[in-house]
């Protein structure tokens, strides 16, 4: 597969949403690209003719009857929120 | 008196006889956690005043409501949520993060009257094998104290091993219960895919993820899987199928069972201790009547590459919804939301679940996805496949659980793919779904290796019996590391 560069890793860091330095950047792009190389080896197997598995169990899925039930207390919901007013969660400014 | 080395059978009946109460042996188990805790560091969050006011209060429940667990001291790994108790996955983002709920297991255990003592420490987000990847302590193995505990579950075995507690949570979705076992001579079980409820355990890789218990006795490890055990309707993976009573299967007798040899799990990468020990504990089982022959499971070698794939993508998304905004770590740097979102994030993850999260988004993302997250999904069903076709003829398969036994701390923290290489062995498991136990099986240079027993789907019993077997033809469990000398019994 396709070397692993800097600017992909800065990329990819992005999409993630993960803040990185160009330092990291490049020790990332190392390490990332050793991985990715290592799981080349799955290219010697042929499975074109190959279900994919999500699940290793028998699923379907499952439905209740469609009825309200309480949700959580807000004061609850709200105890592990650094910052909030009114019952609402602050964040920083979204529209500039 | 001493309430360590004691199973649950011999505490219940210390309790029944007066020789000691649910709140003395509460107090002595904060005693120990406190006498041992400078060497070992195994836990985070303690329990101390609700425990001990439970205790109390448990003392005054009549005998004849009391089940075989009531009153006895458990420790949970930090990934799994406990009400107003600090849960932070050993993870900074989640630092000092209060839960407003219990997840299911814990509520299993109060109602089996477990008496929870506190949080264990472990990989962040139980990415990791070796514990070093913990915000806030780095958990060392007891039986010498320069070595890892192993992980990700590392402090939960570390606490069983230090005798600090004599029941402790784990979680597994490549290894990450029994590898530490291993590494630390105690009983770790992962059970079957979908038999443990996961509703409030922190997700790493939802389709691998499955928590279990861990103990010094393979009975004590069955009879916390019984109180974990059943469907629950707030995990919709969780199995609806009938939980049997896993203790009752301990019946001694192995005549005629047929274990599957793996020839993959003596090969290459794998070191002869291990080997030799795996090998002289076979030669156990036949004497006591089980049939052993080799066999194959053919895409083994695959196994790693598939997990780190499968693995990495799910917690890519599933670490999505870290973000600062509803509870855990908060940037103090941002200037608009989407500053906030990275600046959080970059400073609240830890090296490895970067790594796994960069990696799982490259994989899922576009114009890699078939190749990388699809491929693996394809080899996903292969790997299973060799689990099928080897348990239409062997009644459970057996191995070594790690290539060798704990290493030096800070060894190979710097090498991700090396210490990927500890799981080669148990990764299998999580993949295909089948349960596994590790229990102690011999001493390499004076630390533990463990022994991997797999079974078939949802057939812990057959796995809990081969076990017990094992385990009461050898001594290896009875042993003892050198931290407990001097420590408060």
């Amino acid at each position: 597969m396709a070397k692993m560069t800097k600017e992909e890793v800065i990329e990819v860091a992005h999409l993630a949403r993960l803040a990185i330095t160009d330092e990291e950047a490049e020790h990332f792009a190392d390490q990332l690209e050793a991985i990715t190389n290592a799981m080349e080896l799955l290219n010697e197997l042929d499975t074109d003719n190959v279900e994919p598995t999500t699940h290793v169990l028998q699923m379907v899925n499952v439905l209740r009857e469609d009825k309200s039930i309480p949700g959580l207390d807000r004061e609850l919901v709200l105890k592990n929120v650094k910052e909030h007013e009114g019952g609402q969660v602050k964040v920083p400014t979204i529209l500039e | 008196m001493s309430l360590v080395e004691k199973t649950a059978a011999q505490l219940q009946e210390m309790i029944h006889t007066k020789e000691t109460t649910i709140a003395e042996m509460t107090q002595k188990a904060f005693d120990r956690i406190e006498a041992l805790e400078p060497k070992v560091d195994a836990f985070l969050a303690l329990n101390k005043e609700r425990a001990t006011q439970q205790a109390e209060e448990m003392d005054r429940v009549p005998f004849a409501e009391r089940g075989p667990l009531f009153g006895l001291p458990i420790g949970v790994k930090d990934n799994i949520v406990t009400e107003g108790l600090e849960t932070t996955a050993s993870s900074r983002i989640l630092e000092g993060f209060n839960p407003i709920y219990n997840a299911t297991v814990v509520e299993k255990l109060k109602e089996a009257g477990m008496v929870t003592v506190g949080k264990l420490n472990m990989d962040e987000f139980a990415m990791g094998s070796s514990n070093e990847n913990s915000y806030y302590k780095k958990t060392k193995n007891p039986w010498n104290l320069e070595t890892v505990p192993g992980g990700s579950s590392g402090g939960s075995a570390a606490a069983v091993a230090a005798g600090e507690v004599p029941f402790t949570l784990g979680s597994d979705t490549g290894g990450s219960i029994r590898q530490p076992a291993a590494f630390c001579g105690v009983v770790g079980m992962k059970p079957t895919y979908g038999r443990v409820s996961r509703f409030g355990l922190i997700a790493y890789a939802s389709s691998l993820d499955q928590i279990g218990p861990i103990t010094r006795t393979v009975k004590d490890n069955a009879l916390l899987l019984n109180a974990i055990s059943g469907h629950d309707d707030k995990d919709s993976t969780s199995a609806n199928v009938e939980v049997p009573d896993f203790a009752a299967a301990l019946t001694g007798d192995i005549t005629g069972l047929r274990i599957g040899v793996p020839k993959e799990y003596f090969g290459e990468g794998v070191g002869e201790a291990a080997k030799q020990a795996a090998l002289d504990a076979l030669k156990v089982l036949e004497e006591r009547g089980a049939i052993c022959e080799e066999i194959s499971l053919p895409h083994s070698k695959y196994a790693l590459a598939t997990y780190y794939l499968l693995a990495s993508s799910e917690a890519s998304s599933n670490l999505s919804r870290f973000d600062g905004i509803r509870y855990g770590y908060r940037t103090e740097k941002a200037g608009n939301l989407l500053e906030f979102y990275m600046n959080t994030r970059s400073e609240g993850f830890g090296d490895e679940v970067k790594r796994r999260i960069m990696l799982g988004t490259y994989a899922l993302s576009s114009g890699y996805y078939d190749a990388y997250y699809k491929k693996a999904q394809k080899v996903r069903t292969l790997i299973k496949k060799d689990f099928d076709d080897a348990f239409e003829k062997y009644d459970v398969i057996i191995g070594p659980t790690t290539p060798t036994p704990a290493f030096k701390i800070g060894e190979i923290i710097d090498d991700p793919l090396t210490m990927y290489a500890n799981d080669i062995l148990t990764i299998p498991v999580n993949l295909a779904g089948v349960p596994a136990i590790s229990i102690p099986c011999g001493f390499a240079d004076g630390l533990p290796l463990g022994l991997q027993i797999i079974g078939k789907y949802f057939d812990e019993e057959t796995v809990y019996r081969v076990a017990d077997v094992f385990e009461q033809a050898t001594d290896f469990h009875k042993k003892t590391p050198q931290t407990w000398e001097g420590a408060a019994q």
